[in-house]
């Protein structure tokens, strides 16, 4: 599996992308110990024009360098936190409906249906606003609304699963239904919900920044989200402002896609596009 | 001697990098006559069906003719450019596949799919088009013709989707047939039909059929010239009796010893402690049923009682629907029944509740059908087969030892444990299976057609397993099949089964011998090459 994704080159720039940011999130402390929030120089100066303000300063004379490195740190840990969170809610909750069927099932699924009925961004913004934003706040926002495909997903698949004649055979065996699903089913699951799990860290990366683009943001939290909405005043005076933070999402995003598109290939290599032998 | 039909000479088909062999067919030469039939023979992977598709022009991506000929009315098919191989497709090479179910359009009606076939090559108008299916719906045989050119394919039995596969093949009178294993998937006395209907229809049309199959029954049925297959080299090639009777090269006559012979063994004493006892069971299947549908009921099982003796083995012989699988699966109650009782050592497991029955599970063991859906792929072999044992509260090392042991007893080897099933091959597996199911030390084995997905020779290594195990552990097996010359070589008695009633139950010898019902008698005369068996018999 592994030797199949590394042949793949579009996932392979992508773990590049996505090594760097993560390096430049980790390092962000030690490259800027002064951390994001702290004026360096006059505002509004455009990138290269100081030695050691490579990408200018913002509005009120922030360095941008740094700033970006923050929002790296704050992009990221949303973006996992939340897709756990929303993978410990979606995949019990489908596996529990697939296994058993009947009204488990019809329970779970009409519960997921009330999820997806209502749009993913209002929702967010909804519960961001009842619990004030903080990092903790936006994580679970963005879980709640990210889980129900997960569900769906998880559901269709150990359906699929659990009427393979191995799962008879460890009935026949005396193993509990709970413990089928453990160990027989699920991990016969694992490799879709790997490739999606890879999908929707990049989605709540922009679910995030989204947020904090309309100033729902965690306040003492640099975000690339942040920067933009902030810098959307001054666009046509300042366009490094947004530039940059917009590039920085943009090239994340597409390394997680890029390494779930080359999962995929991987984990199921009779769906993956034919001449890549 | 005429012009033949169609003459391939040296046809190479290469295979891609990766793959266990260079290629797929190699230095195949042979010739059809104009209305012969010549079958194709080999075990799965000999090649047999690439050459079809080779001729055919549909080879999957990553598969290429190398080299030869293939002179079909005096063109090479190989090298024809798409847009004529398009033209030839259908018109004057025709193609019918293993699976009815999946080679028809599931969203188009019968008829629409056959008169598909004259508008790919513009051929008459509408109306005379469906003038044609309707005429040719009925030449296949099938019934009520006004009705079934409505009808869409899931509303068809298999051999009824097989005839239609053959109405749309014959539809623009082909010169050249090829069929790829189009009876395999189908009941005996369906296929002997089908057969028949392929023999007639060749009689009247006078075409050529390539006729591709693993079962040497049928060659006896049908085949004017064979050619026998193995790794993708032709091995042994001649007129049908020739081959049958006195096959040349050592594989073909391994194949041939392979094949379950209507040769009964020898009667053995039967014990009397029954091991499983059904008692006037049910189980009936609703299905549909709304507002203003009525319910539609299938009685899988009506009101069966058979026993099986501790130390025996019972055939359960029937057709697809009989209700036989249904059986099976209640006798280890994968299947509640609706009513009646099945008693193993004893206790009626059909009444137990859930959390009674995991307690009970291991009296009765299960060999499922396909090898490659019974294992979980992401389990080793050890803990597939320790999996029930540990759950019985067998300690972990002594389970696996004792799974070890089995796997020497099946005849694999204690270091097949700690691999994962897809280092096996089928019949590996089909052993594999049948170590977890001994592993639990059951009074009953459940066989559910346990070697039906095998090729004939591994069929025999299996079945030769199962009857050494027989006799080394007295087991009791209820063996499940729709072939019966597979349950005469290892049952003791044999009960055959038809719409979801038992019709008969006697002795191998009284079952083969002197049937009493007149169904045993039809399922009997349908096994493929009955007369040639009996001859073989007669000359030995």
């Amino acid at each position: 599996m592994w030797k199949r994704f590394r042949t793949n080159i579009g996932a392979m720039i992508g773990v590049g992308i996505l090594l760097a940011v993560i390096l430049i999130a980790l390092c962000a402390p030690l490259i800027y110990p002064h951390g994001p929030w702290q004026m360096v120089q006059r505002p509004f100066l455009p990138p290269m024009s100081v030695d050691g303000l490579p990408l200018g300063t913002d509005t009120l004379g922030r360095n941008v360098a740094a700033q970006l490195a923050y929002g790296a740190q704050v992009s990221l840990l949303v973006g996992l936190v939340s897709t756990i969170v929303a993978l410990l809610i979606g995949v019990p909750l489908g596996a529990v409906a697939g296994f058993y069927g009947n009204w488990v099932d019809e329970g779970a699924m009409r519960f997921t249906e009330f999820f997806q009925t209502i749009p993913n961004f209002a929702l967010a913004i909804v519960l961001v606003a009842i619990f004030e934003p903080s990092l903790a706040s936006i994580t679970l926002a963005i879980a709640i609304v990210s889980w129900p495909p997960v569900a769906r997903l998880v559901r269709a698949e150990v359906m699929s699963v659990r009427k393979r004649e191995f799962v008879d055979a460890a009935r026949l065996a005396g193993l509990s239904r709970p413990k089928i699903l453990m160990t027989q089913v699920l991990p016969n699951t694992v490799s879709p919900i790997i490739v999606m799990a890879s999908l929707m860290v990049a989605t709540a990366i922009l679910l995030e920044s989204s947020l904090s683009f309309l100033g729902l943001g965690d306040p003492n939290a640099m975000s690339w989200g942040y920067m933009i909405g902030a810098a959307r005043t001054v666009i046509r005076t300042s366009w490094w402002l947004s530039f940059f933070p917009g590039i920085a999402i943009v090239l994340t995003v597409l390394a997680l896609n890029l390494i779930g598109e080359g999962l995929n290939d991987a984990l199921n290599p009779h769906l993956s596009r034919k001449g890549r032998a | 001697m005429t012009q033949p039909a169609l003459s391939i000479e040296n046809l190479s088909i290469g295979l891609p990098e990766g793959a266990d062999r260079d290629f797929a067919v190699q230095n195949l030469s042979f010739a059809i006559e104009k209305g012969k039939i010549l079958c194709v023979v080999g075990e799965s992977g000999s090649g047999k069906s690439m050459t079809a598709n080779a001729l055919m022009g549909l080879l999957p991506p990553g598969v290429t003719v190398k080299g030869g000929k293939a002179v079909f009315e005096g063109q090479d098919v190989l090298t024809l450019p798409e847009t004529e191989k398009q033209a030839m497709r259908g018109e004057r090479m025709a193609m019918i596949f293993q699976e009815p179910m999946t080679a028809l359009n599931p969203l188009m009606r019968i008829g629409d799919q056959i008169a598909e076939v004259f508008a790919a090559h513009n051929r008459l108008t509408a109306p005379e088009r469906r003038k044609r299916a309707l005429a040719l719906i009925q030449e296949v045989g099938l019934p009520d013709p006004e009705k079934i050119i409505r009808a869409y394919p899931f509303q068809l039995s298999g051999g009824q989707r097989q005839r239609a596969m053959i109405a749309m093949a014959l539809a623009l009178e082909p010169k050249l047939l090829i069929a790829d294993e189009p009876t395999t998937a189908l009941d005996v006395t369906t296929q002997a039909q089908i057969l028949k209907l392929i023999l007639d229809l060749r009689e009247q049309h006078g075409m050529a059929v390539m006729f591709i199959t693993h079962d040497f029954g049928v060659v006896a049925e049908i085949a004017d010239q064979v050619i026998v297959m193995q790794e993708g080299k032709m091995v042994e090639s001649g007129a049908a009796q020739e081959v049958l009777v006195t096959p040349k090269h050592p594989y073909t006559q391994r194949l041939l010893d392979a094949i379950p012979t209507g040769k009964l063994p020898a009667a053995r004493a039967l014990g009397t402690v029954p091991a499983l006892e059904i008692k006037s069971l049910r189980k009936t299947y609703r299905t549909g049923g709304g507002l203003f549908k009525p319910v539609r009921e299938v009685h899988a099982v009506d009101n069966v009682s058979l026993s099986v003796a501790r130390g025996e083995v019972l055939g359960l012989v029937g057709e697809s629907g009989s209700g036989k699988s249904t059986l099976g699966r209640t006798a280890v109650r994968l299947v509640t029944p609706d009513s009646g009782q099945v008693l193993v050592g004893g206790v009626d497991i059909a009444a137990l509740s859930e959390e009674e029955l995991r307690k009970e599970r291991h009296k009765v063991q299960m060999v499922f059908q396909d090898p490659y859906a019974s294992l979980n792929p992401r389990q080793k072999i050890i803990s597939a087969i320790t999996g029930g044992p540990i759950t019985r509260g067998i300690p972990r090392d002594k389970a696996e030892a004792r799974a070890r042991e089995l796997l020497e007893v099946v005849g694999l080897g204690a270091d097949a444990a700690n691999r994962y099933p897809h280092e096996f091959s089928g019949g590996q597996r089909q052993r594999i299976g049948i170590a977890r199911a001994l592993a639990m030390d059951p009074e009953l084995i459940v066989a559910d057609e346990a070697v039906s997905a095998l090729d004939v020779s591994i069929q025999a290594q299996v079945l030769d397993l199962l009857r050494d195990l027989r006799s080394r552990l007295d087991l009791s097996i209820l063996f499940i099949t729709h072939d019966l010359r597979v349950a005469a070589q290892l049952c003791d008695r044999i009960a055959v089964m038809q719409k979801g009633k038992l019709v008969e139950i006697g002795t191998v010898h009284e079952i083969f011998q002197s049937p009493k019902q007149a169904y045993t008698r039809q399922l009997l005369a349908a096994v493929p090459g009955a007369d040639w068996q009996r001859d073989a018999v007669a000359t030995a």
